[in-house]
């Protein structure tokens, strides 16, 4: 009798069966949860807010892979891990919990010495080494690019130290901002020189505050 | 170059649910969206580029409601209609139940097809290869489905009276209609009243 009185038209049809985003995002964590126990997470990642800005923080199997300024370009930094590392790149927050603990505790001035696993994997060669020496320098103190470059054996290559610094996949937890210009100056910085200025500051206010 | 996982979830979570409702029913259709992306995750690696993604992520679900529908029927559970159950799928309310119920009455094919073409977006010619047949009898399916559909939602009162859809108020002359309404409706009234607006989908 009234067959087309209240027949719903397809779009609006269509438009019902849209899910609501609580229910993805309770998916999205069933996924994680299951990719974690699968052996499929390759790369998890997280977004976190700190005093330098925000923070793209990425991880293997084998540890912290990558830490990123926001003025990095969040995207390309996960499209460079999906080609390097692998495709499986997933929002996993709660695989980064331990060190977005870490990074809370060092922002509030509490922690001074990273406690993480870290895949290295990024780098290689003469970058690698100069990574793994630079967590040597202490919270508070800083280096030359040359004294840097007498550190790890090789007095000449102040230029590869500079290089090795600015290519630092894992700024802040690796301490790359503890090394300045001969003359004193900041140099370049990955997350730009205010951010920089940022950490030497607060580790030198809690240096002096801490004893 | 192949782009980070969690961004075809972003693309395509919403589309691949819709498909696992449309054809599991939204009972099952969360355990369905899991198996299909984490299938996909694994699979991912081997995607060759050029792929279309959603054609592919459609396939793998449609394989994984077959093998939900086949475990379902292994340990079925006889009941005539399905009762009505307190929210299993988070919000209540945010979810149309009775979009998905009118869904889930249509036959297999016509649910397929209108869930592969009407939902998820694709060509007939891919819902053809994905469920087998012609391009043809996908469109047929898919038309059929949809004057259904449209046919159960604009007359909610038929439709019910045959699902023990009676809302709490029901001409009180009905409750003699059948006995399965009397024991449904204490699961389902908290599940109704809970919802924001009860009335929302049949306002339309």
């Amino acid at each position: 009798m009234k067959d087309t009185a209240a027949d719903p038209d397809l779009s609006t049809l269509l438009a019902r069966a849209s899910a609501d985003p609580g229910t993805l995002a309770r998916l999205h964590t069933r996924l994680e949860d299951a990719a974690g126990r699968d052996g499929l997470l390759d790369v998890a990642y997280t977004v976190v807010d700190s005093p330098v800005g925000r923070l793209l923080l990425a991880s293997t199997e084998k540890g912290l892979v990558r830490v990123a300024f926001h003025n990095q370009d969040h995207d390309q930094v996960l499209d460079t891990l999906a080609t390097t590392l692998s495709p499986r790149v997933l929002r996993a927050p709660r695989r980064l919990d331990d060190v977005a603990r870490e990074l809370d505790q060092y922002f509030a001035g509490a922690r001074r010495t990273f406690d993480l696993p870290l895949d290295l994997s990024l780098s290689h060669g003469f970058r690698q080494l100069v990574q793994r020496h630079l967590p040597e320098i202490a919270y508070g103190r800083t280096l030359s690019y040359a004294e840097v470059a007498r550190l790890v054996g090789n007095p000449k290559a102040v230029r590869a130290v500079g290089t090795a610094c600015a290519t630092n996949p894992l700024p802040v937890v690796v301490p790359c901002h503890r090394v300045l210009r001969s003359d004193g100056t900041l140099g370049g910085y990955a997350g730009g020189p205010a951010a920089k200025s940022v950490l030497l500051d607060l580790e030198a206010a809690a240096r002096h505050t801490g004893g | 170059m192949k782009k980070p996982f969690e961004r075809v979830v972003e693309e395509h979570a919403d589309t691949v649910l819709r498909v696992c409702r449309a054809v599991v029913g939204v009972h099952d259709a969360d355990d369905a969206w899991s198996e299909t992306f984490l299938a996909a995750m694994r699979a991912y690696p081997d995607l060759p580029d050029d792929a279309n993604v959603e054609a592919w992520l459609v396939t793998i679900a449609h394989r994984k409601a077959i093998d939900l529908t086949r475990a379902g029927q292994r340990h079925a559970v006889p009941v005539a209609d399905l009762p009505e159950r307190p929210s299993t799928v988070g919000l209540p309310g945010g979810t149309d139940h009775d979009l998905w119920r009118a869904v889930r009455a249509l036959p297999g094919k016509q649910r397929q097809a209108v869930a592969y073409h009407h939902f998820a977006g694709l060509p007939y010619r891919e819902v053809a290869e994905i469920v087998g047949g012609t391009p043809e009898a996908a469109r047929r399916a898919a038309s059929d489905g949809i004057k259904a559909l449209r046919t159960t939602l604009s007359e909610p009162d038929r439709g019910a009276s045959q699902t023990a859809d009676a809302g709490p108020d029901a001409d009180p002359g009905t409750n003699a209609e059948a006995s399965v309404d009397a024991n449904a409706t204490p699961t389902r009234t908290p599940t109704r009243a809970a919802g924001p607006s009860p009335a929302r989908t049949r306002s339309r």
